[in-house]
């Protein structure tokens, strides 16, 4: 079972957390700083598993990250998961965001946190795989994006605020970087909030 | 078309958020966020009525916020309204919150629920796969109760959607989770099983998960999978790679669904059926042919997904552990990987390994690897797989290979990553152990791993060398010679110390012949370590000093005299002077064959097992080791040293009583060897003098509050209330006996001595002490308490709680008043400053609590820093007044104080700051 999946910047700042069992929340917030201390320190190149903090039950679970960019994807799972498949489901994750975003960057997570989350939805369940299929993720996400559409009227007006909020905050033109099959567009932002 | 356009966010939620994002401190940040919620607070409670594109908006920045880590105390109501929307848009992102911010206690369950329902009985996908995701993310009980018949109904029916259908199925897999007395099985679960066959890859893969979950707790019923699973698998297997379209990732079909299915197979032993077994016999040959192949993409994501398959049908088949052939094959695979560059690879070889080191049939096989995995341990950079390289070491150690290993271990001990040394020590004390032929190499063995990793042993593994040592004739001269060679280290671990003192306590004498190793050479070397050890070991060197006179006669006067000095006789611990006192007295009065009795050599320790490994077990729960029982008769119960109920009466205490042939001198069973002034009842030992030493801090938990336990062992607990006014006081104890057997000639001296001289079992008695505080003082009112019990005399000595503070009257002023006296109290002796660590979370108000405690008056915004507390208060004595002021300073970044005392007397400046560092 997947216990937890985290992705935060290499500052450390959450860009998404979603916990499939019960915390309060500081002990959320102390999982996701344990976390990322225990991945940001680990070189590049080394194994992408390691034991999982003591606040998400230690040996017993397993972090499994990868490091994209600016950003750590980082699941917890127990012993009952391919370490392998789960570095495998990261990568489908991670391209169906690039997909449905466009070349995904670490800001579209910052403003569009519900259609991550939806996303997400349609990938994992209560801590279980509910579809492995890229192609049907993202025909699900574009079903509830042409919903929203038809349902708003009013919503579509601000559109040109936000490519300007963006865009402000760039002050050199984006590099891209190659993972994998996919590029991830790393925006040289002067510090993360 | 992108399925997110990224136009259609919101206006408002962009601008909050690029506002945060340009906070250039926390403050800012923090106050901008509260701004924030105000703002969205009074939305929420406005006349106005909200349209839903507001509704989102606000919650979706509650949702940012909570992100950021700041509780959200409110909304929740708005996203429950949210629920019952028929707008998609504003009931998707009503279920985003509370799937985000609501957990299973919530009161607002119910109507959740209610939303849920009508959005189930909707027949709308969509809506349908919303209300079942909330479910499985919430998970409550209620919710089970409310939906459990339900959801296999939907997740069975024929006219079902495929999506709806996954859904389902993880929903009651979360359910059954959950409250699985609530998920009745019924007519559905043969149906559910079939669910492997189904046409749409997607329902297989979610279905898997919950079928997986059911066979496991249910093998019986689901049996029936067995045959499906396979079919399925070989299915798969067989299919080119374009066949499964969408569900071929990198070439590789279905690699997530090979796995699940390859895991579910793991439910059960190897099928009976012949045909089906021979089915997946040649699946997993077709994965490990594959496996050779030559790689259909250069991409890492290719070789992963294959990977992950060829890992999951080895477990399988180690899980079978009955192909000889498959076996063999799996071991060379994953041979193969344990120099694959890729460090996954090697990674998961090694964790595999270990398992498949157990089999009879691959033991051997596993064995051949051995300079590899050594390799691994000394040149991997990863620590994650230098653990998994240690592990392996350990299964696969048997008595062929064992010296070998254990001296690669211990040689990489010395420069292990000290998260996995303490691992690493245990494991090497286990197979010394298990794998000793002769007892010389094992005590080798455990004095270099205290040697090299002496902090990391823990009491367990020197115990246990102890224990065999003792119980082993032909090791204890070597056991001599070496801890003797091994203490004349100028600086050796205080673990060898007190392994050096227990044993040459017990043993010296067997070396004692050579003129190198003379008793009083012995004595020497031991001696010119004890001012460098701590308290429990200096304890044990004194049980070793009065076995020496026992041993060698003729080092009786330089022992006596060492035990005379005032830094023995006269030191601050209470345990080490009652030693001291002790042992001088016995070594004096008692004739030979007395003390020849009370320090005999220490009888065998029953067999039973080895504590290391209960420990071992503990760290990595049961299952771990258990290929690796050292012994056959092993008993339950963990302790090594405690349990031996011997010795009735072994009262050594006090002069003249009568000294058992077992007393346990040296304290071993004692754990923390605190005093060998044994009282009866063996098992008791234990408990009553451990605690000897908390008395301190039994002490020092008074000085902020008044009431309390101020004692409390097996025997006895001391109770106390009391109450202060101007420069009196009264204090009530509280004795409490907490055993069945009356306490006889029980007194208390004190300021006051009036009790009754008898306690009943069970029962409680008062004392009433009156105070009166006639001028400033430092050192605590002692209770010295005697009583008998079960014939041996108990003596318990204990600082009343009784401290300066307790006679301060607070005083208000204000914030230009405490300057000026402040600056009054300017004369350097009149100061006392301490700077400290903080040994408790620095909560403001814990802090508050304490400082009030304290009986000064707490005086808010005096400091112009608001993180600072200042108090003043006025000790009132017979003899005269001392104001005092205080102030203190946390530095939560630092996790330090600073703690400043000014008060118009110097004594009493110095003893409150004392008092109050050991506080916060």
């Amino acid at each position: 079972m997947i216990k937890a999946i985290l992705i935060f910047n290499n500052h450390g700042k959450p860009r998404l957390s979603k916990f499939y069992e019960h915390y309060t929340e500081d002990t959320e917030q102390q999982i996701i700083r344990e976390t990322f201390h225990l991945v940001s320190k680990r070189d590049e190149n080394v194994c992408n598993f390691l034991e999982g903090g003591l606040l998400i039950g230690g040996s017993e679970n397993k972090l499994i990250y990868r490091h994209y960019a600016t950003l750590y994807f980082v699941f917890c799972v127990d012993s009952s998961e391919s370490e392998l498949g789960i570095l495998d489901l990261i990568q489908v994750f991670v391209e169906t965001l690039d997909k449905c975003f466009e070349n995904v960057c670490e800001l579209d997570l910052i403003f569009h946190m519900d259609k991550v989350h939806n996303i997400l939805a349609e990938m994992v369940m209560g801590g279980m795989v509910l579809e492995t299929n890229m192609s049907e993720i993202i025909t699900q996400a574009e079903a509830h994006n042409k919903m929203e559409k038809s349902e708003a009227g009013i919503a579509g007006a601000p559109a040109r605020a936000v490519s300007a909020v963006k865009n402000m905050n760039l002050p050199e033109m984006p590099k891209n970087i190659n993972i994998g099959d996919i590029s991830i567009k790393v925006p040289n932002l002067p510090s993360f909030k | 078309m992108p399925a997110v356009s990224k136009g259609d966010g919101m206006r408002g939620l962009a601008v909050f958020i690029s506002d945060i994002r340009n906070c250039k401190s926390k403050e800012a940040e923090i106050k901008r966020i509260n701004k924030e919620l105000a703002n969205i607070r009074s939305k929420f409670k406005g006349d106005k009525a909200l349209d839903g594109y507001s509704k989102k908006k606000y919650v979706c920045k509650l949702l940012f916020i909570f992100l950021l880590g700041h509780d959200i105390d409110f909304g929740h109501m708005e996203a429950v309204n949210l629920l019952s929307s028929n707008k998609y848009t504003e009931k998707q992102i009503g279920y985003l919150f509370i799937s985000v911010l609501v957990n299973s206690n919530s009161e607002l369950i119910r109507l959740i629920n209610n939303a849920i329902k009508n959005d189930l009985s909707s027949r709308n996908p969509t809506f349908m796969c919303l209300a079942l995701h909330c479910i499985a993310n919430v998970g409550s009980r209620e919710m089970a109760e409310a939906f459990a018949g339900e959801i296999p109904r939907i997740l069975v029916a024929g006219d079902t959607m495929d999506s709806v259908k996954q859904s389902a199925a993880l929903c009651l897999l979360r359910l059954y989770k959950t409250s699985p007395d609530l998920v009745l099985m019924g007519e559905w679960t043969s149906r559910v099983v079939h669910l492997l066959n189904d046409q749409h890859m997607g329902v297989v893969t979610a279905a898997i998960s919950l079928i997986t979950c059911l066979s496991q707790k249910n093998p019986d019923e689901f049996k029936t999978c067995v045959s499906l699973a396979v079919s399925r698998l070989s299915r798969i297997v067989s299919s080119a790679s374009t066949d499964l379209q969408d569900y071929t990732y990198y070439f590789v079909p279905a690699p997530w669904l090979s796995c699940k299915l390859l895991r579910l197979l793991q439910c059960y032993p190897p099928p009976e059926d012949g045909a089906v077994k021979g089915r997946l016999v040649e699946c997993l040959e077709t994965i490990l042919n594959k496996a050779q192949e030559p790689p259909k993409s250069k991409k890492v994501q290719h070789s992963n997904a294959k990977n992950a398959i060829l890992f999951e049908a080895i477990s399988l088949i180690i899980h079978y552990d009955s192909e000889p052939n498959l076996l063999v094959r799996a071991c060379n695979q994953l041979g193969q990987f344990l120099q694959h560059r890729e460090t996954n690879l090697r990674y998961l070889a090694l964790e595999s390994m270990c398992t498949l080191a157990s089999s009879e049939f691959s033991h051997e096989a596993v064995k051949t690897h051995i300079e590899t995995v050594i390799n691994a341990l000394k040149t991997e950079r990863d620590v994650s797989v230098r653990q998994r390289a240690a592990d392996l070491l350990y299964a696969m150690c048997d008595r062929s290979n064992a010296k070998q290993i254990v001296a690669e271990m211990l040689s990489y001990l010395e420069t292990a990553d000290y998260s996995i040394r303490e691992e690493m020590v245990l494991k090497v004390a286990i197979l010394a152990e298990k794998y000793a032929v002769d007892y010389s190499w094992y005590v080798d063995t455990i004095l270099n791993l205290i040697r090299i990793a002496g902090d990391y042993v823990s009491e367990e593994v020197w115990y246990r060398v102890i224990q065999i040592v003792i119980n082993r004739d032909d090791v204890q001269g070597y056991a001599a010679k070496t801890v003797f060679e091994a203490l004349q280290a100028p600086a050796c671990h205080e673990n060898m110390v007190k392994v050096g003192g227990y044993i040459l306590g017990e043993f010296g004498n067997l070396i004692a012949g050579d003129p190198r190793s003379s008793p009083l050479v012995q004595f020497n070397l031991l001696h010119s370590k004890f001012h460098l050890c701590s308290v429990p070991t200096r304890a044990l060197l004194l049980s070793a000093y009065i076995k020496f006179i026992n041993l060698f006669p003729e080092t009786k006067s330089t022992i006596q005299e060492v035990l005379r000095s005032d830094s023995q006789i006269r030191n601050s611990d209470v345990e080490l002077q009652q030693r001291a006192v002790e042992y001088l007295k016995l070594s004096s009065i008692a004739s030979t064959d007395v003390l020849a009795t009370v320090l005999e050599e220490m009888p065998p320790f029953p067999e039973r097992e080895s504590s290391i490994l209960a420990k071992l077990k503990k760290k990595k729960g049961p299952g771990a080791v258990s290929v690796n029982e050292l012994e056959e008769g092993k008993r339950e119960g963990g302790e090594l040293n405690g349990g031996g109920e011997r010795g009735g009466d072994s009262s050594t205490s006090a002069v003249g009583s009568t000294p058992s042939p077992s007393a346990d001198l040296l304290g071993l069973r004692a754990g923390p060897p605190v005093t060998a002034a044994a009282p009866s009842a063996g098992s008791l030992l234990v408990d009553v003098f451990s605690e000897a030493g908390v008395n301190d801090d039994g002490f020092l938990r008074f000085v902020c509050k008044n009431n309390g336990v101020l004692f409390e062992n097996q025997l006895l607990q001391i109770g106390i209330k009391s109450e202060y006014r101007q420069n009196l006081g009264r204090m009530y104890l509280f004795y409490g006996n907490k055993t069945s057997v009356q306490f006889v000639t029980f007194t208390t001296t004190s300021t006051l001595v009036c009790l009754e001289p008898l306690i009943e079992g069970g029962a409680q008695v008062q004392q009433v002490i009156n105070i009166e505080c006639l001028t400033d003082f430092s050192d605590a009112p002692l209770l010295n308490i005697k009583f008998r019990y079960g014939g041996a005399l108990q003596n318990l000595t204990l600082k009343l709680p009784v401290t300066i503070n307790k006679f301060f009257q607070p005083t208000e002023m204000a914030s230009h008043d405490f300057f000026q006296r402040w600056k009054q109290l300017s004369l350097p002796q009149q100061e006392a400053q301490k700077i400290f660590k903080a040994n408790h979370a620095m909560d403001t108000e814990v802090l508050k609590a304490k400082l009030l405690g304290l009986g000064m008056a707490l005086l808010e915004n005096v400091d112009p820093n608001p993180e600072n507390f200042v108090c003043a208060g006025v000790i009132q004595t017979k003899a005269q007044q001392v104001g005092s002021l205080l102030r203190l300073e946390p530095n939560a970044q630092a996790q330090m104080y600073r703690l400043t005392v000014r008060s118009s007397k110097d004594t009493v400046s110095k003893r409150l700051c004392e008092l109050l560092a050991e506080q916060f």
